[in-house]
């Protein structure tokens, strides 16, 4: 038999020492990054939230360090593996989730078409650019009238002799109105294809969502195409359907994934702090059941959310992990993280309301993250086709 | 220039250290981290050899652990790293520290000897000037700013009104205050790299000590006992009534920081 177990633990905010299951490149890694938001993300996000933009000087210092595309291979991308792009995304959305959106886009949702569908003119045109951060992306697939169902969209494209001509509208599209250049998906007569498109091509314009709550801290666009006319090698040659589209999701969800899990940590940390340091009755609030009882089960989702994300990981990592596999982990640990957020948000009382703490920010945040990338509800009846072999909305 | 850059591993600071009880050593664990004040040595390492296409060699005493410290400084762009360690080093004092250091640099050859003021976990904040004399070069100490032209390094040396302009010729010893440069993030492409940058392992006799002459047994010196730091006192709180700047001024003069 094994040693007897230990009798004491451990560190609150790691609990089962999952920190022993990463490498040391992970760990560098990750400590980097986690520097790099505690330096240049936390001591302003408040007001970037407040004011609601996204500085885009920004862009420059991520490229720098390696955030853009960081799991892709050649054009000045870093080549990480999968796990270590998921635990960047964990320390950019501890920061803010509106920071993580600014690099899924960018990297998974921008330039991973670019990556595994582009001419390699687009690829040399764009990637090193977007990778040193020079070159900002954006990803238009969702219409006013076309979430969900992608498949509904009416953007277009017609061919024109050697040209393509577009028309349409792309609503809720992150990054829009800062963007160098935008992956357009449309109809065409083959089905939908993708569009590499720069933004000052005439006819394209993009005007920015006012009055959100969430996300603040990140550039949310409508865009319209107005008899855009490119050039026939705009198209993106290596796919056709929304198979396109959705693997550019499958990768920005699996970065969600543990995306999330930082959110949330945030969240916990902050309101086990507090617990601590509020005293009310002549005790710090932390002393009382209830309270304890919210603290516990916020580190119990969060650190079952992590093992999760490690997981899905590895199996990334190991090319064996499935579509349903990360609808499973974006489903479960976006939820998890929005109770943990709501629950640290009641912790702190009327201070959880302010932007003096990081909880009610990320608690706002999260709700977008719950509903972009597939809906709670849509990766639900992902699973539920998967186990039960019957489609709930085909 | 070839650049010699002290890099000490050290228990993360943020963890409790323990101390042996017998010897009141620090237990070193598998996960040390790059001392924080290494950080700055290494950028102004990487500066000077990008500005005169010349190399960055780290130099590190510790038991080896996984390496973690030495990996991140060689992230940030050092070219290779020397590690020495070894058992029989264990107790080593500062003295025995420098010699050992001294000797590994030696044998690799140098320009120029880069380390922080003070460490982190040990703060005798002795190390570097000793190794200047066992090197038999000048040593040039509490850097804010560093030039390099030819064969002089020009600094403007810290002191507690301003700063001195000093300057020495190469080969020498410079010791770096911390936070006078924004240490680089190591990049993604640097961690990516640092597994297959060269690490070489010595032990003490590879640099042609026996044991008598270091560890414990080399040392003259040793802790004989530890007491810990007393808790703060409560801060005073001065009401302002118009005059209180009278009385921070006091007290600032009495704490001789004005
Ligand atoms: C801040 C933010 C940034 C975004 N960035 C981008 C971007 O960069 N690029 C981009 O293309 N898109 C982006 N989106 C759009 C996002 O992907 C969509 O909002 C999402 O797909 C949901 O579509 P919808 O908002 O039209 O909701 P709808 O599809 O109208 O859904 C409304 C509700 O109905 C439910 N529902 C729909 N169909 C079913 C069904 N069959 N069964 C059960 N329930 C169903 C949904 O789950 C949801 O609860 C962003 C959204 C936000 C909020
Ligand atoms: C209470 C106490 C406990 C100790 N416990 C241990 C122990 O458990 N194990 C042990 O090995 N030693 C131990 N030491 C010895 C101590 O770590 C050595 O004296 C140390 O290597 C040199 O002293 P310093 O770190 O205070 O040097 P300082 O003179 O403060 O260092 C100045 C600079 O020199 C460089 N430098 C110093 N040491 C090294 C190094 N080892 N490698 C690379 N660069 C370096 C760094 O750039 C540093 O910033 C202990 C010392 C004390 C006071």
């Amino acid at each position: 038999m094994s040693d007897p177990i230990r009798p004491i633990a451990t560190d609150p905010l790691d609990f089962l020492e999952t920190d022993h299951l990463l490498s040391e490149r992970e760990r560098l890694l990750r400590d980097t990054v986690r520097r790099f938001v505690a330096d240049r993300i936390l001591p302003e996000v408040a007001d970037w939230f407040d004011a609601g933009t996204f500085p885009k000087e920004l862009a420059k210092e991520m490229g720098a360090l390696g955030l853009f595309g960081m799991h892709l291979e050649g054009y000045g991308c870093a080549g990480t593996s999968a796990t270590e792009y998921g635990l960047a995304c964990t320390e950019l959305e501890y920061g803010d989730s509106g920071v993580r959106s600014f690099v899924s886009v960018q990297g998974s949702l921008a330039m991973f078409p670019i990556w595994a569908f582009g001419s390699e003119e687009h690829k040399q045109q764009w990637l090193p650019r977007m990778a040193a951060g020079e070159a900002i992306g954006c990803f238009g697939l969702t219409e006013p009238d076309a979430g969900s169902d992608p498949g509904s969209m009416r953007t277009h494209a017609r061919r024109d002799g050697p040209d393509w001509i577009l028309n349409g509208t792309k609503m809720w599209i992150t990054n829009g109105s800062i963007a160098d250049v935008a992956v357009v998906w449309a109809q065409t007569d083959d089905g939908v294809r993708g569009f590499v498109v720069p933004t000052d091509t005439p006819g394209f314009s993009a005007s920015d969502v006012h009055g959100k709550l969430s996300l603040r801290a990140s550039v949310t666009s409508e865009l319209v195409l107005d008899d855009v006319r490119l050039p026939g090698d705009a198209v993106l040659p290596d796919v056709v359907g929304l198979k396109g589209p959705l693997s550019c999701l499958n990768e920005a969800r699996f970065g969600i994934l543990f995306g999330a899990v930082g959110a949330g940590r945030a969240c916990y940390e902050a309101a086990l702090t507090y617990a601590e340091e509020r005293t009310q009755f002549g005790r710090p609030i932390a002393s009382f059941q209830l309270t304890q009882r919210k603290l516990v089960e916020m580190m119990v989702a969060l650190q079952r959310a992590m093992l999760v994300a490690l997981h899905l990981g590895r199996k990334r990592d190991a090319g064996t992990l499935s579509a349903q596999q990360v609808s499973f982990g974006k489903l479960d640990n976006v939820r998890q993280a929005l109770e943990v957020a709501r629950s640290a948000r009641s912790v702190l009382g009327a201070n959880g309301i302010t932007l003096e703490y990081p909880v009610i920010r990320h608690m706002n945040n999260l709700e977008s993250v719950y509903t972009y990338e597939g809906t709670n509800e849509i990766h639900t009846l992902v699973l539920g086709e998967a186990i039960t072999g019957v489609s709930a909305f085909s | 220039m070839k650049i010699a850059v002290c890099a000490k591993q050290i228990p993360d600071p943020a963890t409790p250290y323990e101390l042996d009880p017998e010897h009141h050593w620090i237990v070193r664990p598998d996960d040390q981290i790059l001392d924080d004040t290494d950080r700055y040595g290494v950028e102004i390492g990487l500066q000077l050899a990008e500005a005169s296409e010349g190399s960055v060699t780290l130099f590190s005493m510790s038991p080896a652990g996984n390496l973690q410290g030495i990996r991140q400084a060689l992230a940030m762009g050092a070219d290779k790293a020397v590690i020495v360690s070894d058992p029989a080093l264990k107790g080593s004092d500062a003295l025995v520290t420098a010699k050992v250091l001294a000797r590994a640099i030696q044998q690799e050859g140098f320009d120029l000897v880069i380390a922080g003021t003070e460490s982190t976990d040990g703060s005798a904040g002795v190390l570097p000037q000793q190794l200047s004399e066992l090197l038999e070069v000048p040593a040039l100490t509490f850097a804010k700013a560093v030039e390099h032209d030819g064969d002089t390094i020009r600094i403007h040396r810290q002191t507690p009104d301003g700063y001195d302009e000093v300057e020495a010729t190469l080969p020498a010893v410079l010791t770096v205050t911390a936070g006078v440069v924004e240490p680089r993030y190591p990049t993604f492409k640097g961690i990516m790299q640092a597994k297959q940058k060269p690490v070489e392992q010595l032990t003490a006799a590879d640099l042609g000590f026996d044991a008598t002459e270091v560890g414990a047994a080399g040392s003259a010196q040793y802790v004989r006992s530890v007491t810990p730091v007393p808790a703060r006192q409560a801060g005073e709180i001065v009401e302002d009534d118009g005059e209180a700047y009278r009385k921070i001024l006091e007290v600032l003069e009495q704490a001789k920081v004005v």
